[in-house]
C-alpha cells in the first residue's frame, strides 16, 4: 500500500505522466532496510539535513553579505546587528558547519567500524570520501568570507601551500590569488566557490544515495540479508527514528547557536583582517586539526602537503587495503582493538594540531602521523590476513530472536 | 551496542580531557592570571542591567571615547539600553559629524542625529598613532568578543595597572606597566581614577565599579542580541526537547510491533 496506488485523481493524473509517487514509494516509503540498524546509522540522514540547513541559512546570509575586502567584515556585523534574525542565521550557519562535520565524521567512523566500504559498496564509499573533500573545500572558503584576522591568515597559510608544487607552484598560486597576495580577488572568488560547492555536494549526495539504494544499507552484523523478514520498510520505522535523531541533533546545535555561539570560533576573527600583522598562533577550525597536524609533522613543505592529501586519498583504496572478508568489527576481535586505537590516534592528531609546533608536540605529531598511515597501509592488510574472525550469524534476525528469549542480543 | 556506546563515551571523554589539557597548556604563556570576576549578566537567564549599561555608556563616552572609536554603535542603538528617543536625540546633538557635499560641493559639519554612527576620535590610523605614542587604540565595538575571556580580560586590564614595575623590568618611554597586557607594558595610561566620572544615578564611581560598568557596556555593544538570543534559545531548547521526547515515544511504540 503506497502513494502510487492512491485513488486520488490528482495523484493518478501526475503519476501517469511522471511516476514521482512510485519513486517515493520505492526510495522512501517501502524501501527495504535491515531491521537491526543501530543509532550510529542515523548520521547519514542527519548529514543530509545539515546540508539543507547550511544551504538555506547560507543563501539568506548571502543576500546581506558583501564580498569585498573593505566591506566584508562590516557586512557581517551588519548581519549581526541590523538584519532581522541575522545573528541567528549567522550563528546557525557557523555552528552548523561544525555540526555537519561532527555527524559526517561519526558517519565515517561508523563505516570504518562496520566495514561499510566493502563489496559491493566501494563506489558508495568513494562518493562519501568525495563528499568529505568537497565539504572541506566549502568549509575553508566559507571561513575566509568574514575577512577577520584568522580568515585572512588561514587563507594565506593554506593557499601558500600551493607554492610547494614543483615547477608550476609559484605561478599556480598567483593564478589562485588573482594577484600577488591574498586580497580582494581571492575573497571574491572564494565567495563564488563557497556558493557553488554546496550544490555540487547535493549532486554527489544524490549519487551516494543512488549507490546506497542499489544494494541497501550495511548493518551492524555486516552479513548480507537473505530473508524477507529481516527487512522492514523505511517508513514508518526509520522515518520516526530519524526524526527523533533530528530532534537530538537540533537540540545540540541550538545549545551552541544560542548559548555558546563563539565557543568553537577563534576570538581574533573578530578583528578585521590586517595583512601587516601576523597573529602569533594560526589554527584552523577543530575539524581540520588532525590534518593540520599531519601537514606540520613532515619537515618538508611539499612532503607535508602530500601527506595531508594522502591522509584523505588513502580512504579511496581502503576497500582493497582491508583484506578481511568479514565486514563488521563485531566479529573481528583484533581489528576492533585497532579501530579504537586509530580513533585515539585521530584525537591525538587533533590535539597536536591545536598546539604550536614546538617541544614535545613535534615528536608526538610525527609518531601519530606515522601511526595514522601505518593503520591503513600496514595494519589493515595484515590484520585481515592473520585475524581469525568469530563465527558469523546466518541471518540478521537471529540476535533479535535471542533478545526475545531474554539475552542482550546486539552487543 | 551498549558496549560500543560506553567505549565511544570513554574515547570522547579522553578526547575532551586531552583538548582541555591542550588549551590549558597553550594559554600557559600568558603574563598574568585573569581576575575571575562574577558577571551579573552571565548565565542562561542573565540579562543586562539597564542602569549599569547607562553608567557604562557614561564611562565610555567621558573616558574611553577620547581615543577609542566604536564603529558599529549608532546613536539610535542607545534606546536599547534604556534611553528614550528624546534622550538619544539630545545625546546625539552633542556630537558633530561630517556631512555633504552641499550645493557648493563642500563638506560641512552638523550636529549628529540618532541615525548617525558614533564619530571616530581620529580621522585615520596615522592620526590616531601620532596622538598615542605610536600605538593604535583599538575600536571597541567588538573588543569583548575579540579577546580570549573578553570580560575578565577587559576588567583585569582596566583595574590591573601597577604604579611601579618590578625592578628588573624595563619600561618603555611613555608606557605604563600592566601585567595583564601582552608584554606587560601598554601605551594606554591608566584611564580610571576614583570619581573620574560623576555618575548621574549617584552610584559611587570607584575604579572597580567603573571598570565593571564599562566592561558590561562593551559586552552589550559586542553582543547587542544577547538577551534576545538567550530568551529565544530557551524556547527553542524546550521545543526541541519536547519534539525529541515525542518522537522517541512514537519510535518506541512503532517499533514494538516488530518484536
Amino acid at each position: 500500500m503506497g502513494l502510487a496506488h492512491s485513488q486520488n485523481k490528482v495523484v493518478r493524473w501526475i503519476e501517469y505522466r511522471l511516476p514521482v509517487f512510485a519513486f517515493l514509494d520505492h526510495q522512501l516509503i517501502d524501501y527495504p532496510t535491515p531491521r537491526n540498524l543501530n543509532y550510529w546509522w542515523n548520521m547519514g540522514s542527519l548529514a543530509g539535513i545539515m546540508l539543507m540547513v547550511q544551504i538555506v541559512t547560507g543563501i539568506t546570509l548571502a543576500m546581506h553579505y558583501t564580498p569585498h575586502a573593505d566591506l566584508a567584515f562590516g557586512s557581517v556585523e551588519h548581519i549581526m546587528r541590523d538584519v532581522n534574525w541575522g545573528w541567528m542565521l549567522r550563528y546557525l550557519h557557523a555552528n552548523g558547519g561544525s555540526m555537519f562535520f561532527a555527524v559526517v565524521y561519526i558517519h565515517l567512523f561508523r563505516g570504518l567500524y562496520y566495514g561499510s566500504y566493502k563489496a559491493p559498496r566501494e563506489i558508495l564509499w568513494w562518493m562519501g570520501v568525495l563528499i568529505l573533500l568537497v565539504m572541506m573545500a566549502t568549509a575553508f572558503t566559507g571561513y575566509v568570507l568574514p575577512w577577520g584576522q584568522m580568515s585572512f591568515w588561514a587563507a594565506t597559510v593554506i593557499t601558500n601551500l600551493f607554492t610547494a608544487i614543483p615547477w608550476i607552484g609559484e605561478d599556480l598560486t598567483i593564478w589562485l590569488w588573482g594577484g600577488y597576495s591574498v586580497d580582494q580577488p581571492l575573497l571574491n572568488r572564494f565567495f563564488s566557490l563557497h556558493y557553488l560547492m554546496p550544490f555540487v555536494l547535493v549532486g554527489i549526495v544524490f549519487v551516494h544515495l543512488w549507490a546506497l539504494h542499489t544494494h541497501g544499507s550495511n548493518n551492524p552484523l555486516g552479513v548480507d540479508i537473505k530473508r524477507p523478514q529481516d527487512k522492514i520498510p523505511f517508513h514508518p520505522y526509520y522515518t520516526v527514528k530519524d526524526l527523533f535523531g533530528m530532534g537530538v541533533m537540533f537540540f545540540i546545535l541550538a545549545l551552541f547557536t544560542f548559548f555558546l555561539p563563539n565557543y568553537l570560533g577563534e576570538v581574533i576573527n573578530y578583528i578585521p583582517a590586517n595583512p601587516l600583522q601576523t597573529p602569533p598562533h594560526i589554527v584552523p577550525e577543530w575539524y581540520f586539526l588532525p590534518f593540520y597536524a599531519i601537514l606540520r609533522a613532515v619537515p618538508d613543505k611539499l612532503g607535508g602537503v602530500i601527506a595531508m592529501a594522502l591522509a584523505i586519498l588513502v580512504l579511496f583504496v581502503l576497500p582493497w587495503l582491508d583484506t578481511s572478508k568479514v565486514r563488521s568489527a563485531k566479529f573481528r576481535p583484533i581489528y576492533k582493538q585497532f579501530f579504537w586505537l586509530f580513533m585515539a590516534d585521530c584525537v591525538v592528531l587533533g590535539w597536536v594540531g591545536a598546539n604550536p609546533a614546538e617541544g614535545h608536540f613535534i615528536l608526538i605529531g610525527r609518531l601519530a602521523t606515522i601511526y595514522y598511515f601505518a593503520h591503513f597501509i600496514i595494519l589493515m592488510p595484515l590484520i585481515g590476513w592473520f585475524e581469525k574472525p568469530r563465527p558469523l550469524p546466518e541471518h540478521i534476525g537471529e540476535p533479535v530472536l535471542k533478545r526475545g528469549a531474554g539475552g542482550e542480543g546486539s552487543s | 551496542m551498549k558496549r560500543l556506546m560506553t567505549d565511544g563515551l570513554a574515547v570522547l571523554a579522553t578526547a575532551g580531557l586531552l583538548l582541555w589539557g591542550g588549551s590549558a597548556l597553550a594559554s600557559g604563556g600568558k603574563t598574568h592570571e585573569l581576575e575571575d570576576h562574577d558577571w551579573p549578566h552571565a548565565g542562561v537567564f542573565g540579562t543586562f542591567d539597564r542602569a549599569q549599561l547607562q553608567r557604562g555608556w557614561q564611562v565610555y563616552s567621558e573616558v574611553c571615547a577620547g581615543c577609542h572609536a566604536m564603529e558599529y554603535l549608532a546613536f539610535r542603538n542607545l534606546t536599547a539600553i534604556g534611553f528614550s528617543e528624546d534622550e538619544v536625540m539630545e545625546i546625539a546633538a552633542d556630537y558633530d559629524v561630517e556631512d555633504g557635499p552641499d550645493e557648493f560641493g563642500d563638506m560641512f559639519d552638523r550636529s549628529a542625529r540618532p541615525s548617525d554612527y558614533f564619530p571616530s576620535p581620529f580621522p585615520n590610523e596615522q592620526a590616531a598613532r601620532y596622538s598615542n605614542n605610536g600605538a593604535l587604540p583599538p575600536d571597541l565595538s567588538l573588543i569583548i568578543k575579540a579577546r580570549e575571556h573578553g570580560l575578565d580580560y577587559t576588567y583585569s586590564l582596566l583595574t590591573g595597572y601597577e604604579d611601579e614595575p618590578p625592578h628588573d623590568f624595563e619600561l618603555g618611554d611613555g608606557m605604563s606597566y600592566n601585567p595583564y597586557f601582552a608584554g606587560s607594558q601598554i601605551a594606554m595610561p591608566p584611564p580610571l581614577f576614583e570619581e573620574v566620572v560623576e555618575y548621574e544615578d549617584g552610584t559611587y564611581a570607584s575604579v572597580d565599579q567603573m571598570a565593571e560598568d564599562v566592561t558590561v557596556f562593551l559586552n552589550w555593544i559586542a553582543e547587542p542580541e544577547m538577551e534576545m538570543r538567550k530568551s529565544v534559545g530557551l524556547k527553542v531548547l524546550i521545543f526541541l526537547f519536547a519534539f525529541s521526547a515525542l518522537f522517541f515515544a512514537i519510535k518506541v511504540k512503532v517499533w514494538k510491533k516488530l518484536h
